[in-house]
């Protein structure tokens, strides 16, 4: 252990957005700027009649106004991700029009941009363009939308599916064991839309310089690297080289500013048709119309059981909703980053997940913290829950009796699952140990056969959860349909002086890597860490990446600076052996200086950086300078994995439900900054808590959003949650060289199901065994009621 | 996110503020504190072409002491009333629903008499007036004219005023034994239901808001009430409940039941 | 229509369009963009000074109608490098991760620990319900205001 890594060091980055001083895209303000206005469609399906700007493009400050006749009708977004049909078909896959032409497909879809001198003006004129549609009727719903006679969002196929896919175990084999299991738990529920809602809305600044023929744009996004190829070989055809992309500070993303959105490039297109910048920011209703969606799976599973309570075979089917269009990585959510996790932490021995895609009148879905993730533990661990009520059985203990037993991935081999992957190590009931003691467990239980006494609703719920992240090995995401490489870039340039500046591909919007990667960086070079400078977000400062979602900034792009620093400490012995006149075998490096063993003779990395750069005595045949870039592509998924705990009571009044407690045992393997961990862990709590009780968008069957705003869709707010109890136990990742697993989804992925339980549990003996997220009051007391 | 264009005038009096009206009619809107109307005039839901600001009129500004009465200037904000010695000794019930609204920075702009005029059929002050039996001091071209609470609400986002009419006060009678239960909108903090009880006796007044499109008094409470909050049975009589997505007519009867018994045995 | 506002204690005057809210002529018109915009009706708190002394979300208050007025937003808390006690507990008990939001929750926090030196947590939380943190789960929040509130009344 060195001065920094595993300490809860305060973040640098904290100063400035404490002060107001963060440079988030909106806070960009370029010489001649322009600003747009999009209008939207008020209809999830309608043909476009007619769109007459005649009158707009006469409002005052109207700079130019666009529409799908226009060049930019014929660019569409990609989508990174191909998953064809079990039958072999290929994954159908549909122009997303920059603007729409002739039809639209979901409400908020955009059908002209209106630029101009103020955001003001904007917004006037784009109030003068007139669109005539004629309304057609819509799906929204992913299991009607394969219904016979369904409206089709798209002409082109018989019917709405994108693809379908199937996992696992042979289904016929997996039905005949449930067949003759002892016991067989049955669910249907619907794992509802959700809109990611990171509270900065998107904003994007496309600046189109002609005299070097260069655009700049600015954008708020998770991966300005995989932004820049995307917009450049793959809708506008423009050349990479000359395209920067800036990422600076960005408000939250949560999934939801991965992807590659329409206004990026159409943006981006007409900043070079005006010859002036243009920004655009979304306001909150079209964040809600136009940011992709999570979730959305319509479920249908069965579990059989053996008398003792041992899962037998585990078959599933699904309906998942991609929305009006296939969005960067939609096709990979319900497939190899859910069906992948139905192993969970079991051994259940027999396990088929078949999921069907289709296409709905809404806006996409993708992913949102957790991607599949939180789909496929949601289900596991309502199931095991369920089961354990139904078999009478305690919750704990069902669990217990289906771990898979610790392993570390060293010593004892990894765990091939049924569904493809080989998980890297764990320790599955060591969380739940943890977890149960840290609640009070057998104290609570009855404390609340006493409550029951008298008539309060109290209840426990647990959820086992286990995560696939630290994405990802190129080679097999590629064979999975992946249209990109998961490696990171990790680069790090020893100045002449010693001070170090490290460029990542991965990003930070919230996540903390200016502090958490200089910790380890300065702790692998043995100097400090207000030596050590992070830059990260901006493509021409930052040679490559591939950003950050699926908890991978640490495992992957850490392990990238880890290759480079290693790569600097190598030639640096070189130079420390030179200066020394030892032999590099006869050095060891330690606090910053390589020594000579057993001697006092010792170099500093300060003395090698400046030799590097000065190489007036110098090796034979050695490069000057300092500098290593690396690319590190993991040689396998990273597996957290903990325990939830959620204590809730219920008012039999009104059907709310009061969470009590909630306690989190984590285990993210190896923990760089203790502090940072555990707020990623509060955060992503809280957002399963709200997938649990509060959110979910809702479509009429109009295709209108009826909850679009923050007046209707609710969120968790300060006095809905608890104080969040968390702990770790450690496991560390055998096949990275940190040892991390990853922090960002696993409270989103574990919290749900617990709280779901709990509530459930709480009501157990009025005879209620399920009810549909969220568990608003309305939901709750009527489940009490029947 | 920003409104169509208007004209902005800031009234310093009350006779200013109804000539304005009177002048504009229609295309005029009245300003308080602005958190309903700037949010719908943000989104172009609502657009006048004039604004007339009454925040500065400070003759509405006022919580007095007058005889059995408490009389609170329509410019008051929640803050004000929530932290006013007058309103916590004598209508303490007012305080107490001041307390539900919104949050922090709602209560510290949002006035009394915007709320009422906006007349949102979920805002908590309705219950607390009819309760109260308060009477609504306006004022128009024609003179001034005081409106009982019953009379006041008239449908969603309907009230009695005249086009020309601005609310400049709030009288409330002294009440002892007055209470307010609420049940929040977990999205908005609105009330799906607010119920407002004020005690005397064995006779009861009650208000509720977000139960039907125009807050009521439950009079078939009223009636059946003699000590016992098992007249909270009568909650929606003769109601036509509204319906949403966070609660259908059933649930929203059912939760009316339960606060009006909640302030009852309060 | 013209305005003159003391912003962080220095007066600043200006011709501003009615429509214009206090956010967009604090970040626009006076380049104060620490002052951010999440939803702009209210809901979200991103936008919250203080207006003469009291908490307000600027995006439901017109420019106009802070003629006169004495606004702190985020950027004046600092006296100097010296940042003022919430801002420092928020970053010693890591109550802000993307920083979006955490103007408004300084600016918010001023309020509650104004009116109430010494608040439960259940009061900080009742505190906090105007403004929105995607980030945090509020948890280290309301342990910085927490703190923040022992530190002010020593």
């Amino acid at each position: 252990m060195g001065n920094f890594i595993g300490k809860a060091v305060k973040r640098r980055e904290d100063a400035r957005f404490l002060k107001g001083a963060g440079k988030y895209t909106d806070d960009i303000k370029l010489p001649g700027m322009t600003q747009a206005a999009f209008v939207r469609s008020p209809y999830a399906h309608a043909k476009i009649l007619n769109v007459d700007i005649s009158e707009a493009q006469k409002a005052e400050g109207v700079v130019a106004i666009f529409t799908a006749n226009d060049a930019c009708g014929e660019y569409g977004v990609p989508c990174g991700w191909q998953v064809d049909f079990k039958n072999g078909e290929t994954m159908r896959e549909p122009k997303h029009p920059l603007l729409a032409k002739d039809k639209i497909r979901h409400i908020g879809e955009a059908v002209a941009i209106v630029i101009a001198e103020s955001l003001e003006l904007a917004r006037d004129a784009a109030e003068l363009v007139e669109v005539d549609y004629e309304e057609l009727p819509a799906v929204t719903d992913p299991k009607k939308a394969m219904e016979e006679g369904a409206p089709l969002v798209h002409d082109d196929w018989g019917d709405n599916a994108a693809f379908d896919w199937c996992i696992g175990n042979d289904r016929a084999e997996v039905e005949a064991a449930i067949a003759s299991a002892a016991h067989v738990t049955e669910m249907e529920f619907r794992n509802q839309r959700l809109a990611p809602n990171a509270i900065e809305p998107r904003c994007y600044i496309a600046d189109y310089d002609v005299n070097g023929d260069k655009w700049t744009l600015y954008t708020s996004t998770q991966n300005p690297h995989l932004i820049r190829l995307l917009l450049c070989a793959f809708v506008l055809g423009i050349p990479e080289h000359r395209v920067r992309v800036i990422s600076y500070d960005v408000g939250g993303g949560f999934g939801s500013k991965i992807y590659h959105y329409t206004e990026e490039a159409l943006l981006t297109w007409a900043s070079k048709e005006i010859g002036r910048p243009v920004k655009w920011n979304a306001d909150r209703s079209e964040a809600f119309l136009t940011d992709a969606h999570g979730r959305d799976h319509v479920v249908k599973s069965k579990m059989g059981f053996d008398k003792d309570g041992k899962i037998v075979a585990h078959l599933t089917d699904e309906y998942c909703a991609m929305g009006a269009y296939l969005s960067t990585f939609a096709p990979a959510v319900p497939t190899y980053l859910h069906g992948t996790l139905f192993q969970g932490v079991y051994t259940t021995p027999l396990i088929h997940l078949n999921v069907t895609a289709p296409f709905t009148h809404t806006v996409p879905v993708d992913a949102y913290r957790g991607a599949g993730r939180p789909e496929a533990t949601y289900l596991l661990e309502r199931m095991l829950s369920k089961a354990a009520m139904e078999m009478n059985m305690d919750q704990a203990e069902i669990r217990y009796k289906n771990f898979i037993p610790p392993f570390d991935g060293i010593e004892q081999a990894g765990y091939q699952t049924q569904v493809a992957l080989q998980y890297d190590s764990g320790n599955y009931k060591g969380t739940l140990e943890r977890g149960l003691a840290m609640l009070g467990y057998e104290d609570f239980k009855k404390e609340q056969e006493e409550a029951r006494k008298k008539g309060k609703l109290l209840g426990v719920g647990i959820s086992t959860y286990i995560e696939g992240c630290g994405i990802a090995p190129s080679a097999v995401v590629g064979s999975l349909g992946a249209r990109a490489g998961l490696y990171e870039v990790g680069h790090v340039r020893v100045q002449p002086t010693g001070k170090v500046s490290v460029f990542t591909g991965a990003h930070s919007h919230g996540q903390g890597h200016e502090t958490v990667f200089a910790q380890f960086v300065a702790d692998k070079l043995g100097i400090d860490m207000d030596d050590v400078e992070i830059v990260h977000g901006d493509t021409e400062q930052v040679a490559f990446g591939m950003g950050t979602y699926g908890s991978r900034s640490l495992a992957v792009g850490g392990s990238a600076i880890i290759k480079s620093v290693e790569k600097v400490l190598e030639k640096g012995a070189k130079i420390a052996a030179h200066k020394l006149e030892a032999a590099e075998e006869d050095l060891e490096y330690a606090e910053g200086k390589w020594t000579v063993k057993g001697t006092d003779k010792s170099v500093s990395f300060g003395d090698v950086s400046l030799t590097a750069y000065v190489p007036h005595d110098y090796p034979e045949g050695l490069e000057p300078g300092l500098d290593f870039s690396s690319f590190y592509d993991p040689t396998n998924f990273t597996y957290p994995f903990g325990a939830h705990i959620a204590v809730v009571e219920v008012s039999e009044e009104t059907g709310k439900v009061d969470l009590k407690r909630f306690v989190a045992c984590d285990d993210v393997g190896n923990v760089m900054n203790p502090m940072i961990v555990d707020g990623q862990i509060h955060g992503g709590v809280a957002q399963g808590i709200g997938q649990a009780l509060l959110e979910e968008v809702v479509y009429d069957d109009g295709g209108q959003m009826i909850n679009g705003s923050y007046m209707d869709y609710a969120m968790p707010r300060a006095d809905d949650l608890p104080m969040i109890e968390t702990d770790r136990t450690t496991t560390p990742c055998p096949h990275n060289p940190l040892g991390v697993k990853g922090a960002g989804e696993a409270g989103a992925i574990g919290s749900t199901p617990a709280v779901v339980n709990a509530v459930v549990d709480a009501l157990a003996h009025l005879g209620v065994t399920d009810i549909q997220m969220p568990l608003t009051p309305q939901r709750v007391w009527k489940a009490m009621q029947n | 996110m920003i409104p169509a264009k208007f004209d902005y005038i800031k009234a310093s009096s009350v006779e200013e503020a109804v000539d304005l009206l009177d002048k504009h009619g229609m295309d005029a809107k009245v300003l308080a504190g602005g958190h309903s109307l700037i949010p719908a005039m943000k989104l172009r839901l609502n657009r006048p072409e004039v604004l007339i600001d009454i925040s500065g009129i400070s003759e509405m500004n006022s919580i007095v002491e007058e005889g059995d009465e408490i009389i609170i200037g329509a410019n008051c904000t929640h803050k004000e009333i929530l932290q006013s010695d007058l309103v916590n000794a004598h209508v303490n019930i007012l305080a107490q629903a001041a307390e539900t609204i919104g949050d922090i920075q709602v209560r510290n702009k949002g006035t009394i008499g915007g709320s009422l005029a906006h007349a949102d059929p979920s805002a908590d002050y309705p219950a607390v007036v009819l309760a109260c039996d308060s009477n609504i001091e306006v004022q128009g071209k024609g003179g001034a004219r005081t409106i009982s609470a019953t009379d006041f609400f008239q449908g969603i986002f309907t009230t009695a005023l005249e086009d020309d009419e601005i609310i400049t006060a709030i009288k409330f009678p002294k009440v002892s034994n007055g209470n307010y239960q609420k049940f929040y909108q977990s999205a908005s903090r609105f009330a799906v239901v607010g119920v407002a009880a004020v005690k005397n006796g064995d006779s009861v007044k009650v208000g509720v808001t977000g139960v039907a499109d125009t807050p009521y008094r439950a009079t078939a409470v009223e009636s059946a009430f003699s000590g016992s909050s098992d007249a909270a049975d009568h909650a929606v009589d003769g109601v036509e409940v509204m319906s949403d997505h966070f609660a259908d007519a059933d649930y929203r009867a059912h939760l009316a039941k339960v606060f009006v018994r909640k302030a009852l045995e309060a | 229509m013209k305005i003159t506002l003391t912003i962080n204690g220095k007066q600043h005057t200006h011709d501003v369009e009615p429509r214009i809210s206090l956010t967009q002529y604090l970040r626009e018109v006076v380049h104060l963009t620490g002052t951010h915009i999440g939803c702009d009706t209210s809901g979200c708190g991103a936008c919250t000074v203080t207006m003469n002394g009291d908490a307000v979300k600027s995006c439901t208050v017109l420019a106009v109608q802070a003629d006169g007025a004495q606004i702190t937003t985020i950027e004046g808390m600092a006296n100097g490098t010296e940042m003022h006690p919430i801002q420092e507990a928020f970053k010693e008990h890591h109550g802000l991760q993307c920083g979006f939001c955490t103007p408004g929750m300084v600016m918010t926090a001023a309020d509650i620990l104004k009116n109430n030196p010494s608040p439960s947590e259940a009061e900080i939380r009742g505190g906090l319900k105007g403004n929105f943190c995607r980030c945090t789960g509020y948890h280290n929040i309301v342990k910085s205001i927490q703190h923040a509130a022992e530190k002010i009344s020593g």
